[in-house]
Order: structure tokens, then sequence, then C-alpha cells
């Protein structure tokens, strides 16, 4: 039973090699310092024989190389001068192939060999022919890579590269190139021969090894990178495919991952260019097993940082016909790789949209394109679970919209829905939230039906229930974040062309109502808003255009406002609906549409009357309905009366006294307007106070009666306010001793009961008001005069 | 010298998707030490972001505001000066300086805040000053045609208020301002 090595027979082992080295080592230099080489040659070779192991795993293989090494270093200082040990390096070349083992034999070769290069004796050509073939006969993988590399590492700086000095008619560019890639060949086969095979453990120890070992081939990748004089022609006719042979007949998982991954790094982004059509076609003859979409993801990247670095480079793209190669590639990829999970495959499609948007921002129709390919495939799978593959798709949709500042462009793009369909119904949120969250950041506007159509359908996951969900379900806050979202949006939907903003409006009208109730007082407003608003811009405009057919006219709006304003009713928010009629009256009145004003106002009182039964949200909404009607001058006669009867009618109906005599001194207002041709019906408006005066005495006697102690006379106070009021208005109704004899009432209601508090409490108001007589009557003119009458 | 931010009727997400980009430029944190807001904002959304400006945030309820737990006045006191805070839709006539006059001497404030009507006022009267800081967001408003975008920052030191207002006309914010003084024999004495 075999046992396998653990860690400290390796440090054992590993010890023994490194005494043996430094053993010998010590020799070699007493060999050295005598200039004895037959001495050196022999302690020499014994030294390198502990590089004959094959114990140790690469790792610690390294560690006794570069021991090695280093001697070596020394040997060739020792070799290069003939001096020393007499031979010419021509016979020295000779002497150390007598040696017994190949290995150190070999190691003994290339010091040599390195040496008689420089001396030039030789083309260099034809020794670096020489060694490398000879190391064929060192077998065995790790032994054989490190050799190799020793020869790699010893050979660097005597390749005929252009410039070098070892440049010569004997000696050109393509004999350095092909040195570099037999090595590297024959480098890359020892390294395949270390297969996985045997129980889990040994094939978990052997990949590890193999990766500690890849740097070692991938290095004369790098070498060929860097040799002087390997153009775009070499490139292409000799390096890339010669690689590239060997990188799909060695059949290795590994090995083909990992040197198409250090093609693509080593070599410049323009040979990348240039050869796409013969890199792409090695990439689908790779072994099934191989991660060929990251390689592809790389060439891809690269390329994009490419396309970014300068725009001058651009055109190299397009005449390579960089996309049509790339999306058939990857086409073919994903078509062979069936087993490709979902996110495998949207990871290509976000690189390859990547580096479209980068190198051909343009072209629209390449964007579908690939939006296309990915609806495909996403159409094979039932449905989309896998949360990477999710966001990866969320990516995809994404990267047009931050590309294309303005979403109209991203609307265009007919595959766009289609692949939102795709998604999940959270996602497809998260979706709808990002393009709105797009469109607000860009303060784009979108400005035809057509594209707020399509833009409804992108987010109608946010518009309405989706077949399967349950608004029950979501978070209340998030809801609700939700829905304000889609109310901003409408406002950045805009034409000013009341034709089209017609249309748009009732586009997105035809959206919002398919919303349910949950969502409806959240984008109602939003669109009665802008409907208002176009109301206002086609009356500003003035009259038809005479003889045009037009349906964008106010009256039509109008209609449209009162069914859509109708709906809230299902929810209900009759207080939000109330306040949505108000606007829309006030609005009608500006456009002289008694008829429509007088709707609005009756739906308001309906609203009021049968659905508003909380007394704080009656005061509020008593007050708006004055407060409308009192601005409101497009009412005839009886129409007017019939409201402002109504309103006064509730305003004393109100639960609390107080709030009812404030109510209906407002009402006061309804009869008397301040403007040229406004009503001024003085003695409507005193009996309106009038009556609030009675009803701030029976409040008075209320308090007396209930809590045994008066109540504050604020009232009073601001009923002589509004006294003051009409009086400077000129109502003739109104005398001083009215205002007189309300003074006198406030000061008796104040001296009458003798609780401190009460007497702080309005003193103030009563206070600035008195003050506020004097000051008028100081004004001198007419209103001085006015004011003069009162007795103080 | 304390600086007081005024503003309202942003009426967002109703009337408005957000404030104009360049006052928000200009509402930086850390500035502003205390926002006084006529109400209708109309989202909790609004309210975090100006509780974002300056923490000591004062609100009236506007008629479409979302939290219903505002109150309908406020009064504070900042340096010499009392204020007094009302959205202004209680107030008939709407928009009428002799009734928010009414209202101010009844609060017993030096400046009474007041908004509605989406238009900028700073009116001097014998009780005081009213001030309205229009629609910060330049909303639609019955009430009023054609609405810009403003607000209002108020420099309050000693009896000496400046009221700077900020409008936004044709893309380019305007500034104007005016002097109010007070003096020291006003309203607020027994």
């Amino acid at each position: 039973m075999r046992r396998l090595a653990g860690v400290e027979d390796e440090e054992k082992w590993l010890a023994e090699g490194i005494a043996g080295i430094q053993h010998n080592a010590f020799f070699m230099h007493r060999a050295l310092d005598a200039n004895n080489l037959r001495e050196v040659l022999k302690y020499s070779a014994l030294m390198l024989s502990e590089l004959r192991t094959s114990k140790l795993s690469p790792q610690k293989y390294y560690d006794l190389y570069m021991r090695a090494f280093d001697q070596l270093r020394q040997l060739e200082v020792f070799f290069k001068d003939e001096s020393r040990h007499g031979l010419p390096v021509v016979d020295l070349y000779e002497l150390v192939q007598h040696a017994g083992n190949i290995l150190p034999r070999m190691y003994l070769l290339c010091t040599v060999g390195s040496v008689y290069m420089k001396s030039k004796q030789a083309p260099s050509k034809d020794v670096l022919k020489d060694l490398v073939e000879m190391c064929r006969g060192v077998q065995h993988p790790i032994r054989g890579l490190f050799l190799r590399s020793y020869l790699a590492q010893v050979s660097r700086d005597k390749l005929p590269e252009i410039g070098s000095e070892y440049e010569g008619d004997a000696n050109t560019v393509m004999d350095a190139v092909e040195f570099v890639l037999q090595n590297f060949t024959e480098m890359n086969k020892l390294w395949v021969r270390i297969q996985h095979q045997g129980p889990g453990t040994v094939r978990e120890k052997q990949e590890k090894e193999r990766n500690e070992l890849r740097d070692l081939v991938g290095k004369n990748l790098h070498v060929l990178g860097q040799i002087e004089g390997v153009d775009l022609e070499m490139y292409k006719e000799t390096v890339l495919p010669r690689v590239l042979e060997q990188v799909v007949n060695c059949k290795d998982e590994l090995a083909q991952y990992y040197l198409m991954e250090c093609i693509i790094q080593v070599f410049p982004d323009e040979y990348h260019l240039q050869t796409l059509e013969t890199l792409l076609a090695a990439c689908t003859q790779l072994m099934p097993t191989v991660d060929t979409k990251i390689v592809l993801t790389q060439l891809m990247d690269r390329l994009s940082n490419y396309a970014a670095s300068s725009p001058d480079v651009l055109h190299e793209f397009l005449q390579v016909e960089a996309f049509a190669k790339l999306s058939n590639a990857i086409g073919k990829v994903i078509e062979t790789q069936i087993e490709m999970p979902i996110i495998g495959a949207m990871t290509l499609f976000v690189s390859l949209l990547t580096f479209t948007l980068r190198v051909h921002p343009d072209r629209l129709d390449y964007v579908d394109q690939i939006l296309g390919a990915c609806v495909v495939k996403l159409s094979s799978v039932p449905k989309l679970e896998d949360a990477r593959a999710m966001k990866q798709v969320v990516a995809l949709l994404s990267a047009p919209l931050e590309k294309y500042n303005d979403i109209v462009t991203a609307l265009t793009l007919s595959n766009y829905p289609r692949v939102m369909d795709h998604l999940d119904d959270g996602t497809n949120k998260v979706m709808a939230m990002l393009i709105i969250q797009s469109i607000m950041k860009n303060n784009s506007c979108i400005s035809t039906a057509d594209k707020v159509e399509v833009l409804f359908e992108l987010i109608k996951g946010l518009i309405k229930d989706l077949d399967g969900t349950d608004t029950e379900e979501l978070d209340e806050e998030d809801f609700q974040e939700e829905q304000n979202s889609v109310a901003r949006l409408i406002h950045m939907l805009d034409n000013e062309e009341p034709e089209e903003m017609l249309k748009i409006i009732c586009v997105v009208r035809k959206h919002l109502m398919t919303g349910g109730t949950r969502r409806l007082p959240f984008t109602v407003p939003p669109l009665v808003f802008s409907a208002l608003r176009l109301v206002r811009q086609l009356d500003s405009q003035g009259g038809d255009i005479t003889g045009e057919e037009v349906s964008a006219t106010p009256r039509k709006i109008f209609q449209i406002l009162n069914q859509t304003i109708e709906v809230l009713s299902s929810v209900p928010c009759p207080e939000l609906a109330l306040r949505l009629y108000l606007q829309c009256a006030e609005a009608a009145s500006d456009c002289d549409l008694e008829p429509a004003a007088y709707e609005f106002f009756t739906q308001a009182f309906i609203l009021y009357e049968e659905e508003i039964a909380d007394s704080k949200a009656q005061v509020t909404a008593i007050h708006l309905i004055i407060g409308t009607l009192q601005r409101i001058n497009v009412f005839g006669v009886e129409n007017r009366d019939t409201l402002t009867h109504k309103a006064t009618g509730y305003s004393a109906r109100l639960l609390k006294k107080p709030d009812q005599c404030r109510a209906v001194y407002a009402c006061s207002h309804l009869f008397w307007v301040d403007d040229i041709d406004g009503i001024k019906d003085g003695e409507r408006a005193l009996l309106c106070l009038r009556r609030a005066l009675r009803i701030a005495n029976a409040a008075q006697e209320m308090a007396n009666a209930t809590r045994g102690s008066s109540g504050p006379v604020t009232l009073f106070v601001e009923i002589l306010n509004k006294y003051i009021y009409f009086y400077e208005k000129g109502n003739p109704h109104i005398t001083p001793s009215d205002l007189q004899s309300l003074i006198e009432l406030i000061n008796t209601e104040m001296q009458s009961d003798d609780n401190g508090n009460r007497r702080t409490h309005s003193d103030p108001f009563f206070t600035s008001t008195l003050r506020y007589i004097r000051f008028q009557k100081q004004k001198g003119g007419l209103i001085g005069d006015k004011y003069d009458l009162i007795k103080l | 010298m304390v600086l007081v931010l005024a503003l309202g009727d942003l009426h967002v997400p109703h009337r408005a998707a957000d404030l104009p980009p360049k006052f928000k430029s200009m509402l930086v944190p850390g500035k502003i030490q205390h926002i006084i807001c006529t109400g209708n904002l109309c989202i909790k959304e609004i309210h975090d972001y100006l509780k974002t400006i300056c923490p000591d945030l004062h609100i009236a309820r506007g008629e479409f505001d979302e939290d219903a737990r505002y109150p309908e006045t406020k009064i504070l006191t900042i340096g010499q000066f009392k204020l007094g805070l009302c959205h202004g839709h209680q107030v008939i006539p709407w928009g009428d300086l002799d009734s928010l006059a009414m209202l101010q001497r009844q609060l017993d404030v030096d400046i009474l805040v007041t908004g509605h009507t989406h238009q900028f006022t700073a009116y001097k009267h014998e009780g005081g000053v009213v001030i309205n800081p229009g629609s910060a967001t330049g909303a639609y408003s019955s009430i009023n045609q054609d609405v810009n975008p403003s607000f209002v920052l108020m420099d309050i030191d000693g009896l000496r208020v400046v009221v700077y207002v900020y409008e936004l006309i044709d893309g380019e914010v305007k500034v104007d301002k005016i002097d109010f003084k007070k003096t020291s024999t006003s309203n607020s004495a027994p």
C-alpha cells in the first residue's frame, strides 16, 4: 500500500536535497579556485544530480532549483574565462556532453551554450536549436519543465531580436521566434502530461501542482510578446497560429483555459482585433469543459477598454467587423454549450453589450440584436430563478439607460420590453424603478404618446398587479415609494403641442385606471394637475383655430377630469376627491365654463354631505369650499345663490360652536368680493356676521352652563375684526356704533369673570385690534375720518 | 446672525416632480439654523429631505399634506422675533392681506409666514410683517396663474431681519432683498 507523501516527508527530502547541493557546491568551489576543470565538472555534475529527484512537489522543487541556479551562475563565469580552464568554448561544449546522466548533462550544456553564444563563434540560432532539441531527452514533466525554463532564462538576452547584437544574416527574428515557439510547445506537452488521475485527493494535489507550474509555460508567451521585431504580420502568420495549434491540439482543459487567457493578456489589443477571427475560431474548438465564456468576456473587456482609450482606434473595429464576429462567436458558444447555465449566457451578453456601447454607441440595431438574442435564450427556460442571472439581466437592461442618458433612446429598442417580460415580478419592479430614477436624474422629458405607451408597458409592474402578485405582501413604505415615483414620473411627460399632450394624458389615464384602489390615491392627483396645466395653457392661448377639428379643448378635458376623479369613489378617498373637484371648479370658472364649474361644485358638495363625517375634516373641507366659491365669478345669480346658501347652511351645522362661528363669518366674504366688478352685497355679508355673533353668544352661554365660567373672548374679537374689515371696505350697513357696541360687549365679557387666566389669553388680540383702530385714526384722509367716528 | 429658511407649497408629487436642481444645489446642509415650512410638502420623502438640510424643522398643515398631524398654526421665537406659521387655506379670502393681518394680531407675532397662494409677498402692515415664500417648486395653483419657483431666506440679527427672496425665472435664479426693523415697543407686552 503506497502511502502518499506527507508534508513532513517532503520537508525531509528537500532538506536532504539542499544539503546535497551545498555539499557538492563546496567542493565545486574548491575546484573553481584551483581552476581544476575536471574536478569542477565532476562536482557540478554531482550537485546537479540532486535535481534528478522525483519526490518533490513543484514548490519544493523550485526551491532546490534556485539553489542550483545560483551555483550555475558562478560556473558560467568560470566557463567564460578560457584562461582559467584552458579549453576553447567549442571543446568545452563537447566535453560537458560526457556527463553521465542526462539532466546534469543538459544543465551543463545549457550553461556552456550560453557562453558559446556570447562568444559569437557560432550563430546563436544553431546553438539554440541544438539545445532546445536535446532537452527532449528529459521527459519527466517537472524536471523537464524546470530544465527548459533554465534554458529560456539563459537564452533570453541572446535571442537574435531586431536591434540586438546577435542579429545578422544568419540570425533573424524568425529564428528567435522559432526557438521560443519550440520551447513553448515542448513545455506545454510536458505540462499537460501531469494528468488528473486517481482518487479525489490525488487529483486535487495534481491540479494544484499543475497550477503552480503554469507560469513556467506562460513565460514563453510573455517572451514572444516582448521580442523586438515581432510585428503584426509575423504574429498573424507565425506566432498565433503555432501557439493556437498547440493550445487546441493538447486537448487539455487546464492548459487551454490558462493559455487563452495568457494570449489575451500578453499580446497587444490591436493584434487581437486584427486576428479576431482566428482567435474566435480557436475558442470554438476548445474542450467543452473549458469556460469559454470567461475567455470571451476577457477578450471583449480588453477590446472595450481599447476602444475607450482613444477615439482614433474605433475605425479599426469597423474595418475588421468586430461586432459581427464577436456576436457570431458568442452565438455559437451558447448554441453548442447547451448545458451552459443562464448566468453564463447573460454574462456573455453583458460583456458584448458593454463592448457595443463603447465601440458602436450609435448602432442601436446592434444593441437591439443583443437584447433579441437574450430574449431567445431566456425563452428557452420556463422560468428564470437564478438570482445572479437575474442581476446580470438587470445589468444588461441598465447599461443602455446609463449610456444613453435620454431614456427615449432606450425606449426605441424593440427587444427591451421583451427582456423585461422574462424578469420575475420583484426584479421587474426593481428595473422599473431604475428606469424612473434614470429619467428623474437626467431630467428627461418624454414627449409623445407612443413613447409614453412603451414606457408604461415597461413599468407595468409598478402600475398594476401583475399576475401572481399580491400587493398585500408588499411592505407599506416600499409600496408608497413606488407609487410616489410613478406620480413624479407623470410630471416628466410633457409636450407643448396641446393635441399631443392630451393624447399623452389619455394614455397615462388608461394605464393608471388598471392600478386598483390601492394605487389610485397616489396616481390620480398628478394626472389631474397635469390636465389642469394643459387647460390653463389652452385657455391662455386663446380661442379655437377656426375650422379645425380639435379634440384638445378645456371642455373635453374637464369631462375626462370628471370621469377620472369619480373613480376615486371606489377607493374611497372623499377628502382628496373633494379637493380635486374644487381645483377643477376654479379652473372651469377661469375658462368661463359655468356648467362644468357647477357640476364640479355639485360633486364636491355631495361628497361633503355624504362621505365626510369626521368633524375636523369637515371644518377644513368647508373652508376649502368657501374659499373656492368666494373666488369664482362665473356663476349666474341663481347658481351662485344655491351654492352660497348651501355653504352657509353647512357652516352653521358644524358640530362645535366655535367652528360654526368661524365658518359662518368666513361665509360673509361670499357676499363681498373686493374686485372691481365683484359682488358687494353688504346686507347679506352683515347677516353672516350677525349670525356668527349669535353663535358666539350661544357658545359663551354654553360654557357658562357646562363649566361654570365663560369661554375665551377670542371669537368676539375675531368677529370684531371682520366688522372692521367690512367697515373699512365701505359696507354701508355697518355703522360705527355697531363697532362700538361690539367693543363694549368684549370689555364686558372680559370683566365678567375674575378668572385671571382668561384675561391674559385674549388680551393681546383685543389690544392689538384696538391699537389697529387707533393707528387707522391717525392716518388721516378718508380712512382717518372713517375711524374717527369710532369712539373708544 | 441666524438664518431661517422659509418655503412651502412644494406639492410633491401631486403637482411637481421635485425641487428645481438649481435650488437643490443651493440648499446645503449645515448652513441654516431653522426651517419654516408653510405646508403642502406633501410626502414624507420631502419631510426627510428638509430634515437633512436642517434638523430644526417646523411645518404647518397644508390641505394636501399626507401627514395629518402637522398643526394648523405654529408659533416660535427666534432671537428677538416671534414668528407665526400657518398654511393659509384657513384664512378667507385667500391671500387677502387684511385678513392675514387679523391672523397676525390673533397669533401675536412679529412675522407671519404663510403660503397657499404660490405667490411671493413680503408685506409690512401696522401689526408686523407677512411673508409668503411662494411655491418652492413652482407648482400649479388655481389662485396664481403665473408661478415661478421661489423660497425665502431670513437673516435675523438683533432687531433687524433681512428677507432674501430667491426666484427661478426663465432658468436663472434671481435674488431680491427687503429689510425690516422691529421697534422695541412692539406688540408683545402687557
